[in-house]
């Protein structure tokens, strides 16, 4: 465990003295400290372009009264510096008073290993690893004009101090493989990207030469979209694979169903708890408890164990997803989902592993329904505007349904839909749940966060498809 | 107070004579400290205040042509010991590359003029919720409007870049910055957002709370009750949000990376009309109180203006030291992108733009990450107006747009309404031959 007092004119009576001074008469909030360390190492262009080694240490202290956030945070742990926190809070929150929460729920399990990936794979042999990378990338053919490789480790280590001296800590592992390659034929250059990682070190996913899959895997998204031809423009049915394109989940109901917005009343959801908001048999689940995903938590970033929420079953809306603010402010219990970037950033409820559990149908069953539309794969990103619903993802991979059977590979395309109809839209849903490679990064409020994200196939009865032929 | 440069200055070069004595044939560090303190208000009531205050380093440090970095906000000598030690031994094992190299000496910038980007004003978070205030209170007046929320925030930063060259040089900034998200609702309890912001280098050069907070709602409540439309092939005009990013792309394809990695759709474009003829296009470094002004590169190289097209013609890459070395380029200057980019102005008014085509779809917003710089391919959603014989009939949203950049480009129009709001900047855009998708 790290100690975050051992080198500073700080000592932990001092801060829990702070703490409980500063946040005595607010409703809520903590000192969280952090410790980070990052590695990431690129191959690119036949070379090692980068090696990037950073280490963080900083604090934030948050009072919140009401519907008020006091901020403040610094990467100078010193009594100094934390007491002019304390003064910047209390100068913000003047008037305001609250009846502080002592209660946290408390949890024995933990998601993942203490480990720290960064130093359990030498950098000489990560190094090696990326060479043989290369060289097995490049010897699948000239087509292949780059490959870029990477290896990002990280390893946070937090601690929570709650007013009366109430320690809650974690310590989160972190890996991602990256493979891109660009391939060019006949003047058409085409990119493939595919990548894996979660809460392990580096040799839980790379044994057993499976680094080899993922450069296979990009190579061949590579391939494909050298034979697409343009996509269709309009409106039509289209059948999403199982896994990675549920980020369709996370970005048309999942940032929808997140407590602030509906605390707010700005989400397309906030008057439908409780009413039928998809098909009968979708049920859609945000489980922080998953172990080793890439999702996961121990604990949140208020220190709330993280638990599997339903938000959807068979199709009812059931509940949101909160942080403690806005589960007190709508008078409901925090689901673990209160997450921060770093020590930097203010605590958001956002989601963890977003899935869709199965249905009973085959994706063959779903392919052969559809006389016209499009079969969509993989996925590079996407966005929601959660006030009017809309929402967009970028295909990777996809092709053409025609008469029940797929056909060619089509370019990529923009599919758009809106958050609140897409789900009634969704008339099978398949018995093929996958979960995602372990990739995801969430956008909201200038804040990224790690987020998991799961599904079977599913048949979507109408989506507007962005292609250029009309 | 933001830390001084004598301050940053001691600290870096500490870094340098470090990593120096450690092994280090060469080292660059910067040294970056930033303060800043928002305020965010919500219907008419505070909502959070955040106070940030940020001290970093950044090092990189060679033997020969090895290279490896690192980077820390823990600043004791202790830590920074013990990474630099660390970096020095990864720094042995990493593999030579030939164009690893400090920029050329001549390259770097030596005389700084200065170009007012720092404005000593603070102003306190008492003030800026009076500011905050006045902002909703004018969205409010509409009675659409059922959802503000606006942010006001100050920073100052400081920072220094140096070099075992000899490099020691930086300059403090400072930004002031307002916005406002306004949310309507209609009849059918179906809801709108939309936004404005000011951003400056200087207090006194924002704009009136009032004029954000009623262009905020007058944008919002356009929005309401849009239709879908049909797929169709049709002229679409970009407002000045969204122009710019025709901007950002051209960058992203023309800087030395992807030229040299060979993943741009516009490598081997260079002294080629990409552009139809009336297009030119800046990059402007020393513009007074510029929100992208800089004296220097990320490296330390002094930065001039350069006409990147040229009536149409590509005329320039973004040039750093490692990629032009393997383009065998002189650095332009550019390591960490463009300045102040822009468009120059069209000679056409935005009124007769939008007269040009008897209809056109006006976009006012885009979503997704629909640009493909390998093969120039574009597909994002967006929300705009149908425009009728220059009149804005009704909203429209749930749509695509969709077409190729190389295309594209040959096909824009300009409007005579340049406005430097951001750092990168375009005028009013039509593009004739786009394809929507509706209905």
């Amino acid at each position: 465990m790290n100690d975050f007092f051992t080198k500073t004119d700080l000592s932990r009576k001092d801060a829990e003295n702070i703490i409980s001074e500063t946040l005595n008469k607010c409703d809520d909030g903590e000192l969280y400290l952090e410790n980070f360390k990052s590695e990431s190492i690129v191959l690119d262009d036949n070379k090692i372009k980068s090696s990037s080694y950073s280490s963080d240490l900083g604090y934030g202290l948050r009072a919140v009264t009401g519907e008020v956030v006091a901020y403040s945070h610094s990467n100078e742990i010193s009594k100094n510096s934390l007491k002019q926190s304390a003064d910047n809070l209390s100068s913000t929150l003047k008037s305001q008073k609250g009846v502080y929460n002592h209660e946290i729920p408390k949890t024995n399990e933990k998601l993942y290993k203490d480990t720290n990936p960064i130093e359990e794979k030498s950098f000489k042999s990560k190094l090696e690893l990326l060479k043989k990378i290369n060289s097995y990338t490049r010897a699948k053919g000239g087509i292949v004009q780059q490959v870029t490789a990477s290896f990002a480790g990280e390893h946070k280590s937090i601690e929570i101090i709650r007013s009366g001296g109430e320690v809650l800590t974690d310590v989160r592992p972190l890996i991602r493989f990256n493979v891109s390659v660009v391939l060019e034929k006949n003047g058409k250059k085409e990119t493939g990207v595919y990548g894996i990682g979660g809460r392990q070190s580096y040799d839980e996913y790379l044994k057993d030469d499976n680094w080899k899959k993922v450069c296979d895997e990009a190579f061949r998204i590579a391939s494909v979209n050298l034979d697409s031809k343009p996509a269709p423009a309009g409106e039509m049915k289209v059948v999403l694979g199982p896994g990675w394109p549920a980020i369709l989940i996370h970005e048309a109901i999942g940032h929808g169903l997140e407590g602030d917005f509906n605390r707010k009343k700005t989400s397309a959801f906030h008057n439908l708890m409780g009413q039928r908001v998809a098909s009968e048999g979708v049920t859609i689940v945000d489980d922080g408890t998953l172990h080793n995903r890439r999702g996961s938590l121990t604990i949140d970033d208020e220190g709330t164990p993280t638990e599997k929420t339903v938000l959807i079953e068979n199709g009812i809306l059931k509940n949101f997803m909160q942080d403690r603010l806005n589960a007190r402010l709508m008078n409901t219990r925090s689901t673990g989902s209160g997450r921060r970037e770093s020590y930097k950033h203010v605590v958001l409820p956002r989601m963890r592993n977003t899935m869709m559990l199965n249905g009973k149908y085959s994706q063959e069953e779903m392919i052969k329904s559809v006389d016209k539309g499009i079969f969509a794969v993989s996925f590079g990103g996407g966005q929601v505007d959660i006030t009017s619903g809309k929402f967009v993802f970028n295909c990777t991979e996809a092709y053409e349904i025609i008469n029940g059977k797929i056909g060619a590979p089509i370019k990529g395309a923009t599919l758009i839909g809106d958050g609140p109809s897409i789900l009634k839209e969704v008339s099978l849903v398949g018995n093929n749940m996958m979960l995602d490679p372990g990739i995801g990064t969430c956008g909201k409020a200038g804040q990224g966060v790690p987020v998991g994200v799961a599904q079977p196939s599913i048949l979507i009865d109408k989506m507007t498809v962005g292609g250029t032929q009309l | 107070m933001v830390k001084d440069q004598d301050y940053l200055k001691k600290t870096a070069s500490f870094c340098i004579n470090l990593a120096k004595k450690l092994g280090a044939t060469d080292a660059t560090a910067a040294v970056m400290h930033s303060i800043s303190e928002t305020v965010n208000f919500r219907n008419k009531k505070l909502d959070e205040s955040d106070r940030s205050d940020s001290l970093g380093v950044g090092l990189t440090t060679y033997i020969g042509k090895k290279k490896s970095s690192i980077s820390s906000s823990n600043l004791t000598e202790e830590n920074i010991q013990t990474l630099i030690e660390r970096c020095i031994e990864t720094t042995k094992i990493t593999p030579e590359d030939e164009f690893n190299s400090l920029p050329d000496k001549d390259l770097l910038a030596t005389k700084i003029n200065d170009l007012n980007l720092y404005d000593d004003d603070h102003i306190e978070n008492d003030e800026k919720i009076e500011y905050l205030k006045e902002v909703e209170e004018v969205a409010f007046e509409k009675k659409e409007i059922i959802n503000t929320e606006t942010g006001f925030s100050e920073s100052k930063s400081n920072f220094i870049l140096a070099s075992s060259d000899g490099f020691l040089n930086g300059y403090k900034s400072s930004s002031f910055s307002a916005s406002c998200v306004a949310v309507a609702k209609n009849a059918n309890n179906k809801m709108q957002k939309d936004y404005e912001f000011t951003s400056t280098c200087h207090l006194h050069d924002m704009l009136r709370p009032s004029q954000i907070g009623s262009l905020a709602a007058k944008k919002t409540i356009q929005k309401l009750n849009p239709q879908k439309i049909e797929s169709e092939k049709i002229s679409i005009i970009f407002d000045r949000r969204i122009s710019k990013g025709i901007l950002s792309v051209l960058a992203s394809a023309i800087s030395a990376s992807s030229i040299a990695r060979g993943t741009s759709f516009l490598k081997d474009k260079i002294n080629e009309e990409i552009f139809s003829t009336s297009i030119n296009v800046f990059d402007k470094p020393d513009i007074v109180k510029g929100l992208g002004s800089r004296y220097f590169d990320d490296e330390g190289v002094k930065t001039k203006e350069l006409k990147l097209v040229d009536q149409g013609v590509l005329k320039h890459y973004l040039v750093d030291t490692y990629y032009g070395k393997k383009l065998n380029l002189k650095s332009n200057g550019r390591s960490g992108g463009t300045s102040n980019l822009y468009f120059e102005k069209g000679s056409i008014s935005y009124k007769n733009l939008l007269k040009l085509n008897q209809r056109t779809l006006y976009i006012t917003e885009t979503i997704g990450h629909g640009s493909n710089l390998v093969t120039g391919d574009y597909s994002v959603g967006a929300t705009g107006f149908m425009v009728e014989n220059g009149v804005f009939k009704y909203p429209v949203s749930e749509i695509t747009i969709a077409g190729n950049f190389n295309d594209m480009f040959k096909n824009i129009t300009l409007a005579d309404d340049l406005e430097f709001k951001y750092s990168t900047n375009a005028p009013t855009m039509l593009i004739e031959g786009m394809v929507v998708a509706g209905k």
